[in-house]
């Protein structure tokens, strides 16, 4: 995790996020999230309230959306919380942007069970459309990162493009998802197998085959 | 015999059906709770006991037992007031290879609902956390919306399913650190901090979240616990050998034909469970070259060794290797099982938190010599370095994310000492060893 570098506390960040605030939906929002946690233990809502901060922050510029230090300032002030314990949450967890990123942030599983089904030949294929890790594409559209296991290993390999999952890839079927992204199209998230519903084995499952037509309960069988 | 799909506790787990409420009821979600309740903690708690049920999130602690930790009577602060207490859901699936909370999660969200209110209950809570990791976004909405189903309903907050019983459950979401699926970094993390584990002790169970007696429990092991009640501890156990019983969610990726997520009865051997539900090894049974059964942290197992090991705690334990999550991934010969098990090293080197020396300075250490030795770029003598080494970071961290990273480099060097032996002499360094 210490491969990554926040975005200076510059004079123009500041003139840009200074006056960062709350839409009014985001700011009922927040206080839902923070009734979630205990009388006084308001603190346990930064995460939450950092990841709606990432997700406003992305909604203004239409990006995936990042924390500049002033937006981590809000979050502090409004937790009552000093702000490096808000910038050391914020550099911690690696979902947490902090520095700038593109429109779609591609974010191709490299572990080992993604390796062997070919993640390899994902990689290869997004470097071949100008993606690199801390980079943005010229066009604004393509930040990269290869990450750590996404829980998706039984559909792999797979990619997550800021809020779904593109899995059973292949190269071709990954520059279709792209294409389609790039064009403000949505593709279909989920498995980009054809005729594979979600984790089954593909071809159709090998138990609770009535599932499949009908919202079968088994409880007259015990 | 293999399992029936009648003793298959989660029966939408493809998705093939709605998750909301009415379906899942449909199903038999939420049937009967009130009665559950009724029976009692103490009650839920041997029952849990006796279906010999151990926890589903890799340790395998027996769940009855970890619950009957908490204490009967509150401790008080130090005003006099009792202290609540609290569940915490660890629906923090990143152990690479593991996938099957995901779809409890997205495909049947009110089987774990129900069982947090069972398992608050029974252990005395007064409202379950649900941290679920933040990678999974869709998931996560489904889980708001199944909770917030559960509320309009009565069937959770106060007088839950009209059992007399307050309970309320809230979903916190994580934001990328392997790392909170430890108990004490997610009581960290859901605390508004880095998530970076506690010395124990304490334990969870006295002094846990906000210092309260807290209960971390894995999804599947709570999300199973309502069916047992409803179908009796003889029927959970009748399910798997003695201290290995019950059925179990299997996880399959890697080399095999159709890698799938299937329940299946504790100790199906690898061979049936690969043959029945994934369609075979890529390349016929013969391709097959080794298996990490268990997910990133247990060490692998050679193909001649894994055919016939039954998918249970003791079985893979008696083949060196451990069930962990049942996270199963499969290797044939075509694998470079050198990089696969050095990828796994750069994944612990990235997750670590960076708070003991061992693990933040060894697990770099270990990825960097991994590296050269998948090109041989090293001397015959740095194998028994780098094992010595795992050992000396094995066991001296506070957590055992610096075990997790060790022991996979441990059964690689147990069992493929030869192919790194192999590449050091052809990348032309075996003189200088031998010299």
């Amino acid at each position: 995790m210490a491969d990554r570098y926040i975005e200076p506390d510059t004079p123009e960040l500041r003139a840009r996020w200074g006056n960062f605030a709350w839409t009014e939906a985001n700011a009922a929002k927040a206080k839902d999230i923070i009734a979630r946690y205990p009388e006084g233990r308001q603190r346990s809502a930064v995460m939450p309230l950092l990841d709606l901060a990432q997700r406003q922050v992305g909604a203004e510029e239409n990006t995936q959306g990042w924390l500049p230090i002033p937006v981590m300032e809000y979050v502090a002030a409004q937790l009552d919380m000093p702000i490096i314990r808000v910038v050391e949450v914020a550099t911690f967890y690696t979902m947490y942007n902090i520095a700038p990123i593109g429109r779609f942030h591609v974010q191709v599983c490299g572990t080992t069970p993604c390796m062997l089904r070919g993640s390899d030949d994902i990689i290869a294929a997004c470097k071949k459309r100008g993606m690199k890790a801390g980079h943005i594409t010229e066009d604004g559209l393509w930040s990269f990162t290869e990450v750590e296991c996404m829980g998706n290993c039984a559909s792999a390999p797979m990619v997550q493009i800021n809020d779904d999952n593109y899995e059973d890839l292949t190269p071709e079927r990954l520059d279709g998802v792209l294409d389609a992204l790039a064009k403000g199209e949505t593709p279909k998230a989920g498995t980009q197998e054809p005729g594979r519903h979600t984790v089954e084995p593909s071809g159709g499952p090998t138990t609770l085959r009535e599932m499949v037509s009908e919202n079968h309960d088994y409880r007259g069988e015990w | 015999m293999a399992l029936q799909d009648k003793d298959r506790i989660f029966t939408n787990v493809y998705g093939y059906q709605p998750w909301n409420l009415k379906e899942a009821q449909a199903r038999g979600a939420w049937d009967g709770t009130k009665d559950i309740l009724a029976k009692g903690k103490e009650a839920i708690i041997e029952e849990v006991k006796a279906s010999g049920l151990r926890g589903r999130g890799g340790a395998g602690f027996p769940t009855g037992l970890k619950w009957s930790f908490m204490p009967k009577e509150p401790p008080k602060d130090h005003n006099g007031n009792p202290k609540p207490s609290f569940l915490v859901i660890n629906a923090d699936e990143s152990e690479p290879g593991s996938c099957k909370d995901r779809e409890i999660i997205r495909h049947d969200p009110h089987i774990l609902l129900e069982g947090a209110l069972v398992a608050g209950f029974a252990m005395g809570a007064r409202a379950a956390y649900i941290y679920i990791r933040g990678e999974y976004i869709r998931e996560a909405e489904v889980l708001f919306a199944a909770r917030d189903e559960a509320y309009a309903a009565g069937l959770l907050g106060k007088n839950a399913c009209g059992s007399g019983y307050d309970f309320d459950v809230f979903v916190h979401r994580g934001a990328g650190a392997y790392i909170c699926g430890e108990e004490t970094a997610m009581i960290e993390s859901l605390e508004g901090k880095k998530g970076q584990p506690r010395l124990k002790p304490p334990f969870p169970a006295g002094a846990g979240l906000y210092g309260c007696p807290t209960t971390v429990n894995n999804v599947e092991s709570i999300a199973v616990a309502p069916t047992i009640m409803r179908r009796g501890a003889s029927w959970f156990s009748s399910f798997g050998r003695e201290n290995n019983k019950g059925v179990k969610l299997f996880q399959i990726s890697g080399h095999v034909n159709k890698p799938c997520v299937v329940e299946e009865e504790m100790g199906i051997p690898f061979g049936e469970l690969i043959e029945t539900h994934c369609g075979g090894i890529r390349g016929g049974k013969d391709n097959l070259l080794a298996v990490i059964p268990g997910g990133s942290s247990v060490p692998l197992v050679p193909a001649e060794q894994i055919w016939d090991a039954p998918m249970d705690f003791d079985g893979l334990k008696a083949v060196g290797s451990g069930l962990g999550t049942a996270a199963v991934i499969v290797m044939d010969k075509s694998t470079d099982i050198v990089r696969a098990i050095a990828r796994l090293s750069h994944f612990y080197k990235h997750e670590s938190c960076g708070q003991c020396t061992p693990c933040r300075e060894g697990t770099g250490w270990m990825w960097r010599v991994m590296e050269r030795l998948r090109t041989g770029d090293a001397a015959v003598e740095e194998i028994d370095m780098l094992f010595q080494v795992t050992k000396q970071v094995e066991g001296h961290t506070i957590c055992a994310l610096g075990d997790a990273a060790a022991w996979p480099i441990q059964g690689l060097i147990r069992h493929v000492r030869p192919e790194l032996e192999r590449r050091i002499a052809e990348a032309g360094n075996v003189a200088e060893a031998a010299e």
